[in-house]
């Protein structure tokens, strides 16, 4: 590279190693004293260090979720566009606010924001980002899959200073506390994020002390151009062209239509463009997602491509995206935008089936494609309500290192299923089926992982009601470089001794379940990698023994040269 | 000497066999002295190298009263994924939750990586049975069924078989009479089910913890009984013990019942010997740092008690439930690789070159640089008369090409400058290990010692001490050795847990005095059934609680009243005081209206056997403290950019009271301990090196 940092690398180096760090240990503050377990135990959080004036991420924690990891800009940006008005930024103000339409994902997703300075001067923003369990609206936990606007999802907080010079402004927390349905958890929560800022302040002017201001500054744009050196010689390995994939969300689970999602890939040299031209309109539904959501994923989907890159801004630098107005993928406040999971997974699907046009090796086949998140609900004999709420894994795509893995979680998500003697304990339900879903995965050189059979039988004499956002019920995930497509998203309820499926395919409201009846949930594999007719024999045979595939769909997809053939 | 006079005549002698060498700790319990032994490890048959090690200080070995081993037969069977075959009989409808783990992925980022579960598919099995959550009998389990599949699984070449039936933590009743059916017919004593082997709710965890079990079993007993066998035939009588993942010992016939608890037995030993020491030596907070080929692990010992983890992942989805002493590992070993990444930034490991074929400076292979081979360019480690004693000298040049090809010329750094950057970064993640551990917990790392053992920590102590503010460095007489000696300084202790959900306000007081009582009778019997000494007992108690409503549990300790060895019940009073303290202790506050819960029951019965005292290893000099000591020899060794004359200690020699100011290296036969400049090493009255500021920078 001809512009060469002007900082000696050893110490770039370590202090890469020691920024990283200082965001880390603020995630594994805020992990620790969280109350609730989504971020505790899902770790649904983020936290990291951001440019004093245009916002960008300088610097991420490496255990926050996913789609945090780009879309955290945007809340420190918002912030910033708030002071060019009102200017007088003071050192101890912290600000907080939860509009996703101006920070992106969803309002459960509550951001804070301070700025940090060194020797009176303002060094770059801390920020925080974490899932809490409830900010009102209409549906406990903020997850309405009805609602078709965001009043209806929850309270939503513009920017607004929680901290004015160090000190804490209570009415700011009253108002939250009063908008909860968890105001211990929110307390919790809030607490945590406030140490986790503190702890980065200790963190930065103990590295600041040791390494002065200006070795820090200059080695924060030498690490951001650092990563845009990384990400150029990346994209300068593969070929100039430009490659398309569309593919389409089922419904807005208001409006039973098609909502399609497309993008145009376009490599020169050593950029890229990212345009999601044709791309469905705004809907009435919330899998609307806003436009900083967008840009996020558009990253998760980069990262998922290239893991090694670091995660700060410099990434992004040639890398240009393109959103239509008026899409579903900027909508206009106040649209609905609490399923925005399922909108991120299929754009990173179309990304994928893009790139895999410009480099196979380089791509995953599409994984299940839904986080199929499932609500049962009724009352006890006692009259008290109960609610299981989860979502539901699948399989991961195959590549051309080998098979998908079996049964794995969302790419935005790290989050593990909780165990079903946990759940059963909890709620009146039974499990029939916990296993993998033979026949769900995309054939292929490679096949795709398995996706799963989840079968819930309801125990309650008074019986219950089920809700269900799903994805991935009339269209499959895709293979890439000839593998084939996995098997869809099913979902069925059991009434007087009939098996039925509901009109939106994976998307249903209130269904009645009575004891002794159950639903169940069959869900899409990940799509295969390679054409079948490259498959080993004795992979097709190993995987009939495993009764993973049966012989009649590995006759059908691989012919019968398989049978016979050790496994 | 601090014999005392009640001690059992005979030696304790502690083993720890790893890949290259077999390490022997003989404390001779008559006259308080004690020796270590490193020989090669002999293969395919341990049992040699252990003999002989074990022979080099025991002349007579009936003399020998306790033979304890840490062992890593478990581990590697783990690692390498080399146990029996092994078969599942299970609830209809769960045959695949081994596989589907808790729906979690390999990597955060990049979406690739497999699983492949240690039960093959085909070799689980589904029979008719079910128990709800509440503990009633939905389904009787079909017996029938059961023994249909346990004689294909037979017919298939099982070696073991695991019993996994849903909820049988509430009641164990289905998979006891499954059990009765398949020992029927099973040809060896390799059964299990998942309630015998963790009665705790959780099914992903549970089945994963017997499945592994199950497939430990054969390789794990069978090797134990091997070493035992050839013991015996050479006279030596005395009992043979092993160490545990959770820095207890256990007897031979547990650990080959109960395997699974020889998943972390090396490293466990060597926490626990840290800790000893540590503690002797007045610090009751350290935190360890175990720097091998490939990994820098990370321990953490507060208030002289280990962390332990319930629960530890071995590797991707190989999960164990079984209370283990918390080791963290991160990539910066000996042998990770420097590399430059494609935007300029220089990078250690991940990847690595082991131990074979090792550094550059080997000549075995590699031609990419190691943090050794750094170490090796800049007169850290002596390249004519290298540690270890497998290689007669290092290639230092090998190691220079490798450091400037691959560092050097990228950066536009000389092959010193490049060396030097390649520890620093190395350095920087270690430090940063140490401090991510420390804060996890809670804990300030400024409030602790650092302990380097194993054979390269001692290189990398001072580094700890500058980059992570720590006070001060303590490195054993012997850090190669630690994992045998701690194999004679750990207690004995079995641990319990069983799965008791109630809240506290519906809790029956007498239900969970009776469970406890069981725990305590069944580590009773086991103390009592071993040929071993202990100067006391001792009953830990701890409820797993939250308030309804969460997920996250506290281990919240009981004080729990006993009448010699049978259990008093407890109030209510005294679980919601302890739960209150300890829910303050880590969250600050408490929920004013909150419902407290019981989940699980943990019992701890420790037998502790007697300690020595340390001073037995240290030097038998002592000076005074402003006494000039002499080195061996003088070397040039580079820091900060230029060459600094070092003087060059013999480390076993230098007597109790000495100083050496930075620049210097002590070297023992298989550790370099390396004071840097500003740095003053002082040994102790223990012989261990107190390594801190003070010296004066050049």
């Amino acid at each position: 590279m001809s512009n060469k940092p002007n900082i000696d690398p050893i110490t770039l180096a370590v202090l890469a190693g020691r920024m990283e760090q200082i965001a880390d240990e603020m995630d594994a503050t805020l992990f620790r004293a969280a109350f609730n377990p989504i971020i505790a135990e899902a770790h649904d959080a983020s936290h990291g260090l951001y440019h004093p004036v245009t916002g960008d991420t300088l610097v991420q924690g490496k255990s926050g979720l996913p789609i945090f990891v780009g879309v955290m800009s945007f809340a420190v940006k918002a912030v910033i566009d708030k002071l060019a008005a009102d200017k007088d930024l003071a050192d101890g103000d912290i600000f907080i606010f939860n509009d996703a339409h101006i920070g992106g994902t969803h309002l459960s997703d509550m951001r804070l924001v301070r700025p940090y300075f060194y020797q009176g001067e303002l060094f770059c923003y801390l920020a925080s980002v974490g899932h809490w369990h409830d900010v009102g609206g209409a549906v406990p936990g903020n997850y309405n899959p009805g609602a078709t606007d965001v009043f209806q999802e929850a309270l939503v907080i513009p920017p607004v200073r929680l901290a004015r010079a160090g000190v804490v402004n209570q009415d700011i927390i009253d108002i939250l506390l009063r908008n909860t349905r968890l105001p211990q958890s929110t307390q919790g929560d809030l607490n945590g994020q406030l140490g986790a800022l503190d702890l980065g302040v200790q963190r930065m002017n103990e590295l600041l002390d040791e390494y002065g201001s200006s070795t820090v500054d200059t080695a924060l744009s030498a690490l951001s151009d650092s990563a845009d050196s990384l990400m150029r010689a990346e994209l300068a390995e593969l070929p100039n062209g430009r490659w398309e994939a569309s593919d389409f969300l089922d419904n807005d689970g208001i409006v039973d239509e098609p909502l399609e999602i497309r993008v145009a890939l376009t490599i020169q040299d050593d950029a890229m463009i990212i345009d999601f031209e044709g791309s469905a309109p705004q809907c009435a539904g919330p899998v609307n997602i806003a436009l900083p959501t967008t840009v996020a994923t558009a990253y998760v989907a980069i990262k998922h491509l290239f893991p090694d890159l670091p995660a700060n801004a410099g990434v992004m630098r040639s890398i240009d995206v393109r959103v239509p107005e008026g899409s579903l993928l900027s909508a206009e406040f106040p649209a609905p935008t609490g399923g925005y999971t399922e909108t991120i997974l299929r754009m990173i699907d179309v990304i994928f089936c893009a790139a895999a046009q410009a480099s196979p090796e380089l791509v995953v086949a599409n994984a299940y494609g839904t986080i199929n998140a499932l609500s049962i609900a009724g009352k006890r004999a006692n009259g008290q309500p109960w609610v299981m709420f989860s979502f539901y894994g699948g399989g991961h795509g195959a590549c051309c290192d080998g098979d998908g893995l079996n049964h794995g979680n969302a790419p935005i998500s790290t989050a593990t299923i909780p165990p079903m003697e946990i759940l059963e304990a909890a709620y009146p339900v039974m499990f029939r089926q916990w296993a993998l879903r033979p026949d769900s995965a995309g054939v292929g050189e490679h096949r795709g992982g398995m996706g799963a059979v989840y079968e819930i039988e309801v125990l309650e004499e008074r019986g219950a009601e089920a809700f269900l956002f799903g994805e991935r019920g009339r269209f499959a995930p895709r293979g890439i470089a000839g593998g084939g497509e996995a098997a869809m998203n099913v979902f069925s309820y059991e009434q007087q001794g009939e098996w039925l499926h509901p009109p939106m395919a994976s998307k249903m409201r209130g269904i009645k379940l009575k004891q002794g009846e159950g639903v169940k949930l069959e869900t899409p594999g990940g799509g295969g990698y390679g054409t079948a007719s490259k498959r080993d024999a004795s992979r097709v045979a190993e995987d009939v023994r495993q009764g993973l595939m049966t012989a009649e769909v590995a006759d059908a997809q691989f012919g019968t040269s398989w049978r016979g053939v050790a496994s | 000497m601090s014999v005392q006079d009640d001690v059992a005549k005979g030696s304790m002698v502690g083993v720890d066999v790893g890949g290259t060498f077999t390490d022997v700790f003989v404390l001779n319990e008559l006259d308080g002295t004690a020796a270590v032994a490193k020989v090669p490890t002999t293969r395919p048959d341990q049992s040699g190298g252990f003999l002989a090690g074990i022979k080099q200080h025991v002349d007579n070995l009936s003399d020998i009263a306790v033979v304890v081993h840490g062992t890593t037969a478990g581990t590697n069977a783990l690692l390498e994924r080399k146990g029996a075959r092994c078969g599942v009989i299970t609830t209809e409808g769960l045959r695949d939750v081994l596989e589907m783990r808790r729906r979690d992925r390999p990597r955060t980022w990049g979406l690739r990586g497999n699983f492949i579960p240690v039960v093959e598919r085909q070799y689980r099995l589904e029979v008719p049975e079910r128990t709800l959550a509440d503990g009633t009998v939905r389904t009787a389990v079909d017996l029938l069924a059961v023994k249909a599949a346990a004689s294909k699984l037979l017919a298939e070449g099982c070696e073991s078989v695991a019993i996994l039936f849903a909820n049988s933590y509430a009641n164990a009743e289905n998979e006891a009479k499954a059990a009765v059916v398949v020992r029927e017919l099973w040809p060896n004593p390799h059964v299990a089910t998942s309630s015998e082997i963790l009665p705790e709710i959780r099914e992903f965890e549970r089945f994963s913890t017997t499945a592994l079990n199950a497939f430990l079993q054969p390789e794990v007993s069978g090797y134990l009984q091997r070493l035992e066998k050839a013991m015996h035939s050479s006279a030596l009588a005395g009992e043979f013990m092993i160490v545990q993942s959770n820095g207890g010992v256990m007897s031979v016939d547990t650990a080959c019942r109960l395997p699974i608890r020889t998943a972390l037995s090396g490293p466990a030993a060597g926490v626990i010997a840290a800790g000893y020491i540590a503690q002797c030596a007045g610090f009751d907070n350290v935190v360890t740092g175990d720097m091998g080929g490939t990994s820098f692990d990370v321990s953490l010992i507060a208030d002289g008690q280990s962390m332990l983890s319930a629960q530890t992942s071995i590797d991707f989805g190989i999960v164990l439930r079984t209370p283990m002493i918390e080791i963290t590992t991160i990539g910066a070993g000996g042998g990770s690789i420097a590399w430059v990444d494609k935007g300029g930034l220089l990078q250690i490991g991940p990847e690595s070159a082991g131990s074979d074929p090792g550094p550059a400076a080997y000549g075995l292979g590699n031609t990419r640089p190691t943090v050794t081979d750094a170490n090796v360019v800049l007169g850290r480690i002596d390249s004519s008369s290298p540690i270890g004693g497998k290689l007669a000298s290092l290639d230092s040049d090998a190691a220079a090409a490798a450091i400037d090809e691959h560092v050097g010329q990228p950066l536009g750094l000389t092959t010193l400058d490049a060396a030097e950057a390649i520890l620093r970064v190395a350095n920087s993640r270690m430090a940063g290990a140490i401090r991510l551990v420390s804060i996890e917990r809670g804990f300030d790392p400024k409030q602790f010692v650092f302990m380097p053992f194993g054979g390269g920590g001692g290189l990398h102590a001072g580094a700890m001490l500058n980059e992570v503010g720590i006070a001060k460095a303590i490195v054993p007489r012997y850090p190669g050795v630690t994992s045998a000696l701690g194999c004679v300084i750990a207690d004995m202790r079995q641990d319990f847990v069983q799965t008791f959900m109630t809240t506290v306000d519906a809790l029956d007081e007498s239900a969970l005095a009776a469970f406890m009582q069981n725990h305590v009778d069944q580590g009773l019997t086991i103390l009592a059934a071993s040929n071993t000494r202990f100067v006391a007992r001792s009953m830990t108690f701890e409820l797993d609680m939250a308030y309804a409503g969460q997920t996250h549990t506290l281990s919240v300790p009981i004080a729990v009243e006993l009448d010699g060895d049978t259990v008093l019940p407890m109030s209510k009073e005294v679980i919601v005081e302890a739960f209150d303290a300890t829910y303050l202790k880590s969250f600050g506050r408490l929920l004013p209206k909150g419902v407290r819960r019981i989940i699980n029951l943990r019992s701890a019965v420790i037998g502790e056997r007697p300690k020595f005292d340390l001073r037995t290893l240290a030097p038998k000099q002592s000076i005074a403290d402003d006494q000039p000591v002499k080195g061996k020899n003088n070397r040039q060794v580079y820091f900060d950019k230029q060459w600094h004359d070092t003087v060059i200690y013999d480390r076993l020699s230098l007597p109790i009271g000495a100083h050496v100011v930075g620049p210097a290296i002590l070297e023992q036969p298989d550790t370099t301990v390396l004071i840097e400049p500003g740095l003053i090493g002082r040994v102790d009255e223990f012989g261990n090196t107190i390594i801190e500021q003070g010296g004066l920078r050049k």
